[in-house]
């Protein structure tokens, strides 16, 4: 309760003090949005249905390709943890893959599929595969031995030592794994989506900028914030901690 | 009421009726079960010869196994003692078949060992619970596993958490348990799995006096009225005597039989007992001048005596 309350005087706080500036007249409305117009801009995009367009087209994106990167990730995580050659092989251009910036992948995307769908969900899978696979390796290899071996002691072994014994061992390695993908997955499509017309959050965020529409630059970057926030911050954390919780993991 | 005498082989683990009657209050006859443990036969256990050495990042393999051979009759109740780091641990991996050995065999039954299997349950020093299951899926798993019927694993899930004083944790994780009664669901899970051969790598380390002296009497009483065969690792003589027919010392690295010893005390045997302390000092004098030997390795300690 305490918690909520000090959200809500912050959060009133902050929009006072923007609200203060902007009456002020400080800067110029194109330069600095103000609450109300940022509000208008909201109600307004909510209402021609053009914002819900826009989220349905990224979200149906963030699916597919956060989908194909998890399915891919897992696999070749796993691949990479129980094998000693691939693991100095392909870890290591893995690791070494992850310090590109996701957006450099777009180049080649355009060129292979053109500015299609495809040249978006590839962005988007290789912003995302790599920090699935690699979250997914290094769960796979903290597993203490102990669970398999016990496992195989208790006659456990094949699938049935995967399914009831690796996989929930690592599940909260997993999840970890699958949430910092998401965040990954959600900055590539949306810096993709900016780079070139094709619909959805990005898109509109670039047109409020050619528009010199200040306030529906920074609505869409709520909503951007919101939704990665609502999918990180409730989903996955939630899943994340109560997995913890019941590892006994979390000091909880 | 006397036990029905067991021939080797004969009353195992498929024998449900004792199995399924883990608080009957009768007096089990320890005679009886002492001849027979002694009768010659096929030996349930042989481990042949048996060295094992582990790979170190300092170069050099480590010798933790070298030259050890052990015969264990069904039915027998071994207790394996030795200073830290000698090689009780990995021995019973090896016979649990988690590991492998670098030269010599392992037979069960004369068959040599490929790999685990449900008729050699071991209880891992480090218990090895699951922690995202239950009390009572961790106890069920191995006979889950083993095919066991639903009904069955149930009324066995309550006996043996019965048996460990445990029944009203059975919806409990492990992380809310304390590290005796984790000990405790490690053993049930053990028992409920059901094997022939029971492997036990210091099992009643973190108990508190009471409860080991309350475990050492199911266990004995299990163990005569079941007729499985037990190897049981401890650092106390002394609980090795309370509970052995036979005990082995094993020496400092390379682990090898420094000596063995026939416990022929009465059983029931007491922790107590002037018999069973009298026994113990025996041995603790050959195990300690092992572990001064692993002080003087390790710690680089003058050997006192
Ligand atoms: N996986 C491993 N890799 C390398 N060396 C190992 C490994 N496991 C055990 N050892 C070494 O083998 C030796 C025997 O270990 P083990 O765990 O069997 O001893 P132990 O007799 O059970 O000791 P304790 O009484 O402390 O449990 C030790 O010196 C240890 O350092
Ligand atoms: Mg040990």
């Amino acid at each position: 309760m305490k918690r909520t309350l000090r959200y809500i005087l912050f959060y009133s706080a902050l929009i006072g003090v923007w609200a203060l500036l902007a009456k002020l007249h400080v800067w110029p409305p194109y330069i600095f949005p103000t609450p109300w117009g940022v509000a208008e801009t909201l109600w307004a995009g909510f209402a021609d249905h053009s914002f819900w367009i826009a989220i349905g087209v990224s979200m149906k994106r963030m699916l597919i390709g956060y989908g194909i990167s998890v399915v891919l990730g897992l696999i070749l995580g796993l691949g990479v943890a129980s094998n000693k050659f691939l693991e100095d092989t392909v870890g290591g251009l893995l690791v070494s893959l992850q310090s590109l910036p996701s957006i450099c992948w777009l180049p080649i995307a355009v060129l292979w599929f053109g500015l299609t769908e495809k040249a978006i969900l590839f962005v988007v899978i290789m912003g995302s595969l790599l920090s699935v696979t690699i979250s997914m390796e290094t769960g796979r290899k903290q597993l203490p031995k102990i669970y398999s071996m016990a496992g195989r002691n208790l006659g456990a072994r094949g699938l049935r030592l995967f399914l009831h014994v690796t996989l929930p061992a690592s599940l909260p390695y997993i999840v970890t794994g699958l949430k910092q993908g998401w965040a990954f997955a959600w900055r590539s499509l949306i810096s993709g989506e900016m780079i070139f017309v094709s619909l959805g959050l990005g898109q509109l965020l670039m047109m409020g900028r050619d528009l010199n529409d200040m306030s529906q630059v920074v609505a869409v970057m709520i909503l951007i914030i919101a939704l990665g926030y609502l999918v990180d911050g409730l989903i996955f954390k939630t899943i994340e901690s109560r997995l913890q919780q019941r590892w006994g993991l979390a000091t909880a | 009421m006397t036990y029905p005498l067991r021939k080797p082989g004969q009353a195992t683990l498929s024998d449900h009726r004792a199995a399924h009657r883990p608080f009957a209050s009768h007096k089990v006859d320890f005679a009886a079960a002492a001849v027979l443990e002694r009768s010659p036969g096929i030996p349930k256990l042989s481990v042949r010869d048996v060295s094992l050495s582990y790979a170190t990042n300092s170069g050099p393999r480590l010798t933790a196994l070298k030259n050890i051979n052990l015969q264990v009759q069904p039915g027998e109740f071994l207790c394996v003692v030795g200073p830290s780091g000698c090689g009780k641990s990995t021995l019973l991996h090896l016979i649990a078949g988690l590991h492998q050995q670098t030269s010599g065999e392992v037979l069960v039954d004369n068959a040599p060992v490929q790999g685990p299997g449900t008729d050699r349950i071991l209880i891992f020093q480090e218990l090895g619970l699951f922690p995202w299951l239950t009390v009572a899926q961790n106890v069920e798993f191995g006979m889950r596993m083993k095919g066991v019927s639903k009904s069955d694993r149930q009324a066995r899930v309550r006996d043996y958490l019965r048996l460990v004083h445990l029944q009203q944790f059975s919806d409990s994780y492990t992380h809310q348990l304390s590290g005796g009664m984790r000990q405790r669901v490690a053993l049930a899970r053990a028992l409920a799995t059901e094997p022939d051969v029971l492997l036990m790598d210091e099992p009643f380390a973190a108990l508190d006096a009471q409860t080991r002296d309350m475990l050492h009497d199911e266990l004995e009483r299990i163990w005569a009225e079941t007729g499985r065969t037990i190897i049981f690792v401890t650092h106390n003589v002394r609980e090795a005597v309370r509970l052995g027919d036979r005990i082995v010392l094993l020496t400092f690295r390379p682990g090898q039989v420094k000596r063995e010893y026939e416990v022929d005390l009465q059983r029931p045997r007491h922790l107590e007992d002037v018999r069973v302390a009298g026994k113990a000092r025996e041995i603790l004098d050959d195990l300690r001048e092992e572990i001064n030997k692993s002080l003087e390795e390790e710690y680089g300690l003058e050997a006192n005596a």
